[in-house]
């Protein structure tokens, strides 16, 4: 069963109690009254599966904070088992604080893996990992890509599997930023967006829907080919150089979430992915032809 | 109290009980040990069940995520005691390291799978300002929030202002006493050294020991206002006088050192609390010998109440009420009323002010 089988009334009626969904390894139990939460996962997550196995990984709950300011000023707290890691934010952002908020739940405790800020693509069994410093325009380019036809494993972190070093994907929603957004909407008529937060700490933010294609494919593993660090310039060309493995080496260990938690492991899944990897660092200034490049780089 | 059957509860307290957990009770099991701060010790019971326990999909991975916490823990308690040592070696000081650090330095049966926030540590009263200028001068700097707290901890409390290292910003509690200097019981820290317990590893580094361990957790967690991690502690000192009873330590050992450092109160409240929570089996003839001196029964629901805040499903009646109960008696333990009632004015209004400025 997927989410998008539930008629309205079923979905607010499982979130009141807690909607357990599965985005790739994780089962998240969702509980929200709010009619933010509700219509992100109606319009978002239509393809995601139910679990109904009674085991969730992590409990989050995004609803109001009671108080008479609730009257002039609603907000909502994202909750987890109890425990309230952020301030909480104006009642619009209720959306945005889930998925910041699962993330956190991710990043925080899922040690199995190896977890690299990085998004994650692939095709032709070949995955793209592109770690991207903020405001360098890889969530521009992940969605850009995803809309092109590419499985999009995840947008703002790689999972590496201890066991078998392959790429582990999550295929949620991409988290787009200000003028991205409507860079976007342009690049693709096809892509559909969550309502924008306005005024939030990153500015607006809005979420665009992961294929659908992603989204059932999500269990699929994928190899490693290649890291590309992408930076958009308006004056850039379209120019792709390699990177020493030594620098891609250090990147990758400064942007993980865990590296130093999973002390030997850890390093030994840096080396190994980027021994497997090839790795560039990526100037461009227009999307079409960042996709041509990507294409004939995983013919 | 309806908590004690929740299935966390259970499975601390008769671990054959997790064999007939269902998928609900895991999910359930492992919110509520992750938000006590018991996931890793729950997974270590679980698995050492082997094949007569059924994890759910999917549990097994969140045990090996926190086992790779403890270790990397573990290691950086070494290596932190390892650094404090060697900043201490000119003092010639002798260093005894307290609750988590000891467990885990020590390898005792507490150690499995404890978590840590901070390492605590604790120095003769009269080596205090060579250790503190020693620590300074290894990068250790006291980082309070605000003058009045620089005053306070230093005047009135037990411990300096806690230290963070400059570099690997580690937290370091610098004890000179068990209890405030204003407390109403006043203990014996020097007897605690005297009986400490070197470590092999290091010089001048030490351990308290087996029954002043007990003591002083008991001592730490009974005096506190602070019930956040109570139900972690109070599984520590349920391990704690588990192995000290199978290692063949007696009652009157027990009960005869609790006299010694002024600890009886403590003690009892200890005892009666891991009795039932997690029933701990008690060293021979400590209840008989404890009879009569039991403090007040009445606390006990008290303590238990703050317990059950480790996890929202797991909150009795009342949860709220006996948090702040205990939080003002901790401080009418603390200190006497001339300094109390002006120390809890100036922090109901720098709370406030610190919300205003949040705003």
């Amino acid at each position: 069963m997927r989410v998008g089988e539930l008629s309205d009334e079923a979905l607010r009626a499982a979130l009141r109690i807690g909607l357990v969904i599965e985005t790739g390894p994780f089962r998240f139990r969702i509980i929200s009254q709010t009619e933010e939460v509700f219509r992100g996962l109606r319009r978002l997550y239509p393809d995601f599966r139910l679990s109904d196995e009674g085991f969730a990984d992590y409990t989050v709950q995004v609803d109001r904070v009671p108080g008479v300011r609730s009257v002039w000023r609603p907000q909502v707290t994202f909750k987890f088992d109890g425990y309230e890691p952020f301030m909480p934010l104006p009642a619009d952002h209720a959306y945005a604080l889930l998925e910041w908020g699962m993330n956190w739940c991710i990043g925080g405790q899922a040690h199995h893996y190896l977890l690299i800020h990085a998004a994650v693509l692939e095709r032709n069994g070949r995955a793209i990992v592109l770690p991207g410093d903020p405001g360098a325009g890889k969530s521009t380019l992940t969605a850009a890509l995803a809309l092109s036809g590419y499985r999009l494993l995840s947008d703002e972190m790689a999972l590496i599997d201890r066991d078998d070093g392959k790429l582990v994907g999550l295929a949620r929603p991409v988290n787009l930023k200000n003028d991205s957004i409507d860079i976007v909407r342009r690049f693709s008529p096809e892509a559909v967006f969550g309502e924008a937060a306005k005024d939030t700490h990153k500015g607006t933010v809005a979420h665009l829907k992961p294929p659908t294609a992603s989204v059932q494919a999500v269990a699929t593993r994928a190899i490693p080919a290649f890291i590309v660090y992408p930076r958009w310039a308006a004056d850039a060309g379209c120019e792709l150089r390699p990177r020493p493995k030594a620098d891609a080496f250090m990147h990758t260990a400064t942007h993980a979430f865990n590296y130093e938690v999973l002390g030997s492991t850890g390093f030994d899944l840096v080396a190994d992915l980027v021994d497997r990897c090839e790795c560039h660092d990526f100037r461009y200034a227009r999307l079409p032809d960042a996709i041509a490049l990507f294409d004939s780089l995983t013919q | 109290m309806k908590w004690l059957q929740s299935p966390l509860l259970r499975a601390l307290r008769a671990p054959e009980s997790m064999e007939q957990f269902s998928v609900q009770d895991w999910d359930l099991a492992v919110r509520q040990a992750r938000s006590a701060g018991l996931l890793a010790r729950l997974g270590l019971s679980a698995r050492e069940r082997g094949a007569r326990i059924h994890l759910p999909a999917g549990a097994e991975k969140h045990f090996t995520a926190l086992d790779c916490i403890v270790a990397r823990q573990h290691n950086a308690v070494r290596w932190e005691v390892h650094q404090i040592a060697r900043a201490l070696a000119s003092t010639n000081a002798p260093v005894v390291l307290l609750k988590g650090a000891a467990y885990a330095a020590s390898d005792a049966p507490a150690a499995a799978g404890r978590t840590f926030n901070d390492i605590d540590i604790l120095v003769p009263k009269e080596r205090l300002s060579d250790v503190e200028h020693a620590l300074y001068v290894h990068g250790w700097l006291v980082e309070s929030d605000s003058a009045y707290d620089e005053r306070y901890y230093r005047r009135w409390m037990h411990e300096l202002p806690p230290m963070v290292h400059l570099h690997r910003r580690t937290t370091l509690d610098v004890h000179h006493n068990l209890l405030p200097e204003t407390a109403r019981i006043q203990t014996r820290p020097d007897l605690l050294i005297a009986d400490a317990v070197p470590l092999p590893q290091w010089r001048n580094v030490y351990v308290p020991s087996p029954v002043d361990q007990i003591l002083h957790s008991a001592c730490h967690l009974f005096h506190e206002g602070e019930w956040g991690h109570g139900l972690r502690d109070l599984f520590d000192l349920h391990l704690l006088l588990t192995a000290f009873g199978r290692r063949g330590g007696s009652g009157a050992d027990l009960v005869q050192r609790a006299e010694q450092l002024n600890l009886t109160m403590p003690l009892s409240y200890a005892i009666r609390c891991a009795v039932a929570v997690f029933a701990t089996p008690l060293p021979e003839g400590t209840q008989a010998l404890l009879a009569g001196r039991m403090g007040k029964r009445w606390m006990d629901g008290v303590f238990l109440r703050a317990l059950s805040t480790a996890h929202p499903t797991l909150r009795a009646t009342g949860a709220g009420w006996a948090e702040s109960a205990l939080y003002v008696r901790s401080h009418w333990l603390r200190m006497p009323l001339q300094l109390l009632l002006p120390h809890l004015a100036h922090q109901a209004f720098s709370n406030k002010q610190k919300a205003a400025d949040k705003e």
